[in-house]
């Protein structure tokens, strides 16, 4: 059980938080949205992720990996949400390479892994194709085409789908939507004849695409035809963990910013931390922090563990992670008055980050309804 | 293998082989925490193999292990009482006496008390045969228990104690009171507080039961009159008595978390739900309940992972100075979100007082729904523990 961390962690996490500060502070991100960066990373602090192993922690030793489990990728991307480093870690390594893992043949493990691992070319999944991410309402068809699959329709919201090269997409091969049984896994190269990428420029200024698929052709399935759902849905869990932990990063750095502020902004001749009103808010915020890092700690030893309630626990994370980021992002910017409101504090990123990165692999509703479902009421 | 270890597993096997003979059969059965003896003259066994456990117990000198043997304890170190308690745990015993005699009076008198307070009040806390109560709270002390003002004026040989008490636990059943009083009334008011003890059944004071809005409560309120202490009842030195009190607060949540594994499993909202709002298609009916106790379930869950993690950092030797605020206002507002939703759920049926159309369990549920707003204010209110979190946890500056 570690929910305190090794010796090995805790050097793994500070080298981390080392990293992040010195080479991608707050401002390199706030730069590439002013520069209007085309790819909206930076390719030398991905390089740098890539050298420090972060992109092979999760495989295990005989793919290339490092074997540093979702423990200790949870720990770099907590890191990563404390200056919101703009990076395709989570979509190409995290979600991509999970989906490898447990959708995959061991031989499009042998063949693919050590490609994430290298990051010669970037791989996403595209999954959602509403408002909401809901991947059981999943509608995109797949159509048997010789050997092969064309997949024809519309996935919304795609993390970094403007700058991957190969697609794993979820394609309906029967049912209808609202089944988890039909749904396929399917590799399409984003270069591919009939595949069309609109970037959307979101509020944080990170990575998102619409890609539309007109006759796409698929190179290969991932797994058994029909059979996707289960294999997407753990890839899927071990993503929001990994994601929940990035939030936990926001939530402390926030947290952090505005403790601080209460003890230096000077109003009626007192720092206002002196005010009993502000100072019970923060002890109360304190508190749900307190609970984030449990959460997000639990979740992520358990899929280390092989635990059954790995989605039990997935789903409590993300959950509470987008209300505890909606809640601290919000009062970081109240307590810090009128300043919090200009796009000259940093803190307007993190509130943004927050509201975009709650819906990123299910909102609130979506996971207390799973988290219900799964207890059986 | 070192003669310590030989001697501690000679120790552990005579433990075990002693408790297999000796642990009463009746008492095999799960146990209520009300059960538990608090020894003391009214004391009333549930059973009579109750009684039998305390006195084997007692005899064995093992109630209170870690005391000294003079003063009626086993005069076992922190290893051999560990094995004991594991022993004990092992035949899942039930704990032979408990109450604030033997965790917060006993070691107070041990690190504070004359030799002889402790020679006169110690063996017959080990034995079960007195049980204590304590009086801190006042009308007017509160929060702010450093004001209290129950006087004790010098009167050469002896102490004339005058004034009230409020919320004594059990003072009813309490033989002797240890009690914060005020021998100073010039100095700064935690300067000028002392500890005395005296008989409870003194005709000069007066107990009165406080009902609640639950109805009957364990609560008293004390009214003491011209009561002469001697000078020889008093703990420790005049004047130095708030040092002992925070010493006797730290040892209530001790024996509080003893009661820890005593507790029964709480009952599944979502259960109850299904049987007063039904399901539709495998889910219940109503899906703004189920969200809320999804919603509620996954707060329960996430302080109880946190308490978790606080009980291995503690083992780790990380310290972690918010743990008992922390858990105390957070743990007391989930507790009392979870008696609304219950209570919401359960419609009119939850909101019976007593008689006829309402289940125990209803009825029950309407009482322990009153009495658990008390929760947020007793043993440290919500309000002071966020001050402390604030203050002496995130820094931030006093008034």
């Amino acid at each position: 059980m570690a929910m305190v961390l090794t010796e090995d962690q805790t050097l793994l996490k500070n080298s981390a938080a080392e990293f992040c500060k010195a080479q991608s502070p707050i401002e390199s991100m706030r730069d590439l949205r002013d520069n209007k960066d085309e790819t909206g990373y930076s390719a030398e602090i991905w390089q740098a992720m890539v050298d420090m192993g972060w992109t092979g922690a999760i495989f295990p030793e005989e793919l290339g990996g490092f074997g540093f489990g979702y423990q200790g990728i949870g720990l770099a991307m907590e890191e990563t949400g404390k200056t919101l480093v703009n990076s395709p870690l989570l979509s190409h390594a995290v979600l991509s390479g999970s989906l490898i893992m447990c959708g995959g043949t061991d031989a499009q493990k042998e063949e693919l892994i050590p490609a994430i691992i290298t990051a010669e070319q970037l791989y996403t999944a595209a999954i959602d194709e509403g408002a909401a991410h809901d991947p059981a309402r999943i509608a995109m068809t797949a159509t048997k085409s010789g050997d092969g699959y064309t997949l024809s329709g519309e996935k919304k919201f795609v993390l970094d789908g403007h700058t991957a090269g190969q697609l794993i997409v979820a394609a309906r091969t029967s049912g209808n939507a609202g089944d988890e049984s039909g749904i396929t896994l399917f590799l399409v190269d984003a270069k591919a004849s009939g595949v069309t990428v609109t970037r959307t420029h979101m509020v944080d200024s990170k990575n998102m695409a619409n890609i539309s698929f007109d006759n796409a052709p698929a190179t290969a399935v991932f797994g058994e035809v029909d059979r996707g759902f289960a294999p997407l849905n753990q890839a899927l869990d071990r993503a929001r963990v990994c994601l929940a932990a990035e939030m936990l990063g926001g939530c402390i750095e926030v947290f952090d910013v505005t403790i601080e502020y209460m003890k230096t902004r000077v109003q009626f001749d007192v720092a206002i931390g002196t005010f009993q009103a502000l100072q019970h808010r923060a002890a109360e915020v304190f508190g749900e922090v307190e609970m984030a890092k449990s959460v997000v700690l639990e979740a992520l030893t358990a899929i280390d563990e092989g635990s059954g309630d790995v989605p039990l626990l997935a789903s409590l994370a993300k959950a509470k992670l987008n209300d505890i980021y909606h809640l601290v992002s919000s009062e970081g910017i109240q307590l810090h008055g009128g300043i919090g409101m200009t796009d000259e504090c940093n803190l307007g990123f993190y509130l943004k980050r927050s509201r975009v990165a709650s819906q990123t692999f299910g909102s609130s509703r979506y996971h207390r309804n799973r988290y219900a479902t799964l207890k059986g009421y | 293998m070192s003669t310590e270890t030989e001697t501690l597993e000679e120790f552990r096997l005579e433990a075990r082989s002693w408790i297999e003979a000796n642990y009463p059969d009746a008492l095999k059965a799960p146990v209520n925490p009300g059960d538990i003896p608090n020894g003391g003259s009214k004391q009333v066994f549930h059973h009579p193999d109750a009684k039998l456990w305390l006195d084997r117990m007692a005899e064995k000198r093992w109630t209170c292990p870690e005391w000294p043997k003079e003063y009626g304890g086993g005069g076992h170190n922190e290893a051999e009482c560990k094995i004991l308690r594991e022993e004990l745990a092992a035949q899942n015993c039930r704990p032979a006496l408990a109450g604030m005699g033997r965790f917060m009076l006993g070691p107070t008198l041990l690190q504070f008390g004359s030799e002889e307070l402790k020679a006169k009040h110690l063996p017959r806390i080990a034995t079960g045969e007195v049980r204590w109560c304590q009086g801190y709270s006042e009308p007017n002390s509160g929060s702010d228990l450093a004001s209290l003002q129950m006087r004790a004026d010098d009167q050469g040989d002896h102490y004339l104690v005058n004034g009230n008490k409020l919320w004594t636990s059990d003072a009813n059943m309490g033989d002797w009171m240890f009690c914060l009083v005020r021998t100073d009334f010039t100095s700064k008011k935690h300067a000028g507080i002392s500890v005395l003890v005296f008989d409870r059944t003194d005709p000069a004071v007066e107990i009165n039961p406080i009902t609640l809005i639950s109805g009957y409560s364990v609560f008293y309120e004390t009214s003491i009159q011209d009561l002469k202490v001697p000078k020889a009842d008093m703990i420790g030195a005049e004047n130095e008595g708030w040092a002992i009190a925070k010493f006797l607060l730290t040892h209530e949540r001790v024996m509080i978390s003893s009661l820890g594994n005593t507790k029964s499993a709480p009952t599944s909202m979502s259960d109850v739900a299904k049987k007063y709002i039904g399901e539709d298609d495998g889910k219940l009916a109503d899906p703004i309940v189920r969200d809320r106790i999804a919603q509620q379930e996954m707060d329960d869950e996430a302080f109880m992972l946190t308490s978790k993690r606080y009980t291995l950092m503690a083992k780790a030797g990380e310290s972690q100075g918010a743990a008992s605020s922390f858990l105390k206002h957070v743990g007391t507002k989930f507790a009392k979100n979870n008696m609304e939703l219950m209570l919401d759920i359960e419609g009119h049926q939850a909101l019976g007082w007593e008689g006829e159309g309402f289940s125990e369990g209803e009825l029950t549920l309407a009482r322990a729904w009153l009495r658990s707003k008390g929760y947020s204010i007793e043993g440290g209110t919500s309000e002071i523990m966020l001050n402390i979190i604030a203050t002496r946890v995130l820094g931030l500056p006093k008034a």
